[in-house]
């Protein structure tokens, strides 16, 4: 394991556009444009979005959640950089199928949640046409059409191109795994969009597998944001278990995305749990590497800093778990006694009428 | 009213569009300064800049995908394959994705996008600048599937697709670019995709095709005439969705049915075409449903012998014609 608590962001950027400011540099400083209840309220997202990921798995062993793919060990990278977007006001997201906690923190309440993963009606994305949470969730700001992997890096850059069209300041971000970059659509997204210096993040959660396949089956190299610099613009390796980082290289690179064109950002996170609930990853993962890895869980690290710095005392800490479990086992029993889609409705939406 | 050809009529069906409305866009290879190979676009960087004509790196999958980001902000945008043989790279994003936008969010949002094909054969192109390509797009719910075979229908069908909220596939058979005239309108003037025309009304067998095979299926009508033989000839125009009412009145009308087409006849739209007849008209029928389509192999061969074995002609209509007529 690599993953230690003290690894440093690395710049790839030889010119040196954007400067990602060493993680911790000063601990005890909050975060630029970040206050303490910013950081309160992340703990609280992060607890329930694990007390959610957790609930949702059970229900897939009790037969009431088909599929799921879980973001354990991808919280701190999905909601730093989402609040690095939210603080900036003008990002628009094209996020993928790990990303339940940029979903959830965008908006997305825990009823609405479990009426996704239980294929119910009035499911938020796709009126339960998809798999959870994939279809769209326009109010807020959200794409995510597809299970090809890397179909979404290029519809992310033509709504970046789009949003230049129009003279908008718009700054599309596009979140995918380590898998993704292996497909030949992630090349011509990061092509085009530096040929168009279009104002586009490429956010790679690199949890080192592709399901099964381990990243050293994937490619050569050790770091995906190295591919940045053959396309002429930044990459960046942040340690994406920490969450202070991951918001800060995100906020740098929305000014040079605004500014200059498209940043690729590589946050180095651990896949906790196998690929999805169809998945037994004891096939393939050893389990010493994983447990020594769940030592660096953003979900029990970063709240225990905050509580240390005393930005957040252990009596909240104790009620967010309460008000976590409470808020999950309503939308269970919420979205358990929902309908399912009337079959009667199997062609609506197939055209634009008119 | 001014005549021009197909590739006129494109052209000026597009710059219309987009003096029209400034969401509109054109993108794909050499579209910009070279103005298409076909010069579908030409003189239109100089018109309205690099901006809105967008010469693609040489990449059809992101050509797509970027197009269809670009209608989800609310651009109009007019993808160019160079050649339908070309398509496949792009194919995810139009079957895959494009197709399913709407119906995947749940009708919330729109894929407002005109993807232009150039495609057939019958102009040596060879395995890889013949292919006709209209059966994949022809299965796939989600998509609208235009194939003009006049420079009236190719002007009025574009401008109505670019107008269009869904993803719509427009064919455009490059050898009927610059052999077909015709009269175009000066004034404004667009057609509604779906609708088939009668191109020659008939009353003893109805030949029902599109694209260029639509003209020489013209030229066998009128060869059998000669004999006595009254074809009706129906274009389709749009192949998705059918218009499934004017071919069904038309076989019931003559009680025979001819489906020409040179697409490989198995899985093709003539498939469909002999299956709609069979399940709705098979009382009024008095032949066998015929089907003189391309054959099962990859596309036209380049050397001419092969090509023009493939190849639909006037003559091998004609004789199907007489062969149904006198069944």
């Amino acid at each position: 394991m690599t993953q230690a608590a003290s690894s440093l962001p690395s710049q790839t950027d030889a010119n040196g556009a954007v400067a990602i400011a060493q993680r911790s540099a000063d601990a005890e400083a909050l975060p630029q444009g970040l206050t303490a209840e910013d950081l309160v309220e992340v703990c609280r997202q992060m607890i329930l979005v694990r007390t959610m990921d957790e609930r949702i798995w059970m229900m897939n062993r009790q037969g009431k959640v088909p599929i799921a793919a879980s973001c354990q060990g991808h919280e701190a990278a999905e909601l730093g950089s989402l609040l690095a977007a939210q603080k900036d006001g003008d990002c628009f997201l094209f996020p993928y199928y790990r990303d339940l906690a940029v979903k959830m923190a965008a908006g997305l309440t825990p009823r609405q949640v479990m009426l996704s993963f239980m294929g119910k009606e009035g499911e938020p994305y796709s009126g339960a046409r998809q798999f959870p949470l994939q279809g769209a969730d326009l109010p807020r700001n959200i794409i995510q059409i597809s299970n090809v992997v890397a179909a979404g890096l290029t519809q992310a850059v033509g709504y970046a191109l789009a949003c230049k069209m129009m003279g908008e300041q718009t700054v599309t971000i596009c979140y995918f795994g380590d898998g993704a970059t292996s497909q030949g659509e992630t090349h011509e997204a990061m092509n085009f969009a530096a040929i168009h210096q279009l104002p586009v993040i490429f956010i790679c959660e690199n949890n080192k597998y592709a399901i099964s396949t381990p990243q050293d089956a994937q490619m050569v190299i050790s770091d995906v944001a190295a591919r940045a610099e053959g396309y002429g613009f930044p990459g960046f390796v942040i340690d994406g278990l920490d969450l202070v980082a991951c918001y800060e290289a995100t906020r740098q690179g929305i000014a040079h995305a605004r500014s200059s064109g498209p940043v690729l950002i590589e946050m180095k996170v651990e896949r906790f749990m196998p690929h999805t609930t169809d998945d037994d990853d004891r096939r393939y993962r050893d389990r010493d590497a994983l447990d020594a890895a769940r030592q660096f869980d953003p979900v029990t690290v970063f709240p225990a800093q905050m509580v240390e710095r005393g930005i957040l005392t252990q009596e909240q800490l104790d009620a967010f778990r309460n008000d976590a479990t409470q808020q999950v086992n309503d939308a269970t029993d919420f979205a358990d006694a929902a309908q399912p889609p009337d079959a009667s409705t199997i062609g609506d939406h197939l055209y634009v009428q008119g | 009213m001014p005549e021009m050809t197909v590739i006129e009529a494109v052209r000026s069906a597009l710059h219309e569009e987009m003096e029209r409305d400034e969401r509109v866009f054109v993108m794909g290879e050499d579209v910009g300064q070279r103005g298409g190979v076909f010069l579908a676009t030409q003189g239109f960087i100089e018109d309205f800049g690099p901006q809105r004509v967008i010469d693609s790196p040489l990449a059809e999958a992101s050509i797509m995908g970027i197009a269809l980001g670009a209608a989800f902000r609310g651009m109009r945008p007019i993808p160019e394959v160079q050649f339908s043989d070309f398509v496949w790279p792009s194919v995810n994003q139009l079957i895959g994705e494009a197709a399913r936008v709407h119906y995947g969010t749940n009708g919330a949002l729109k894929v407002p996008m005109t993807v232009r094909i150039p495609y057939g054969g019958g102009i040596r192109g060879g395995l890889f600048h013949s292919q006709n390509v209209e059966a994949l797009f022809f299965h796939t719910p989600g998509l609208l599937v235009v194939t003009p075979s006049t420079p009236y229908e190719a002007k009025g069908l574009l401008k109505s697709a670019i107008r269009d909220d869904n993803p719509v596939i427009f064919l455009e058979h490059k050898k009927t670019y610059r052999l077909v005239r015709g009269e175009v309108p000066d004034e404004e003037y667009t057609l509604p995709i779906g609708p088939a025309d009668i191109k020659r009304a008939g009353s003893d067998v109805t030949v029902v095709s599109y694209g260029l095979a639509m003209h020489y299926c013209l030229a066998a009508a009128e060869a059998v005439a000669a004999d006595g033989i009254s074809a009706e000839v129906v274009d389709l125009r749009t192949l998705k969705p059918l218009d499934t009412e004017t071919i069904l009145e038309s076989v019931k009308k003559t009680g025979k049915l001819l489906v020409v087409h040179e697409d490989n006849i198995s899985g093709g739209i003539g498939a469909e075409i002999a299956a709609l007849a069979a399940d709705e008209a098979f009382e009024y029928l008095d032949a066998p449903i015929a089907r003189l389509c391309g054959p099962d192999v990859p596309t036209m061969p380049f050397a001419q012998t092969l090509e023009d074995a493939y190849m639909p002609s006037p003559d091998a209509i004609a004789a199907e014609l007489r062969r149904l007529a006198a069944y």
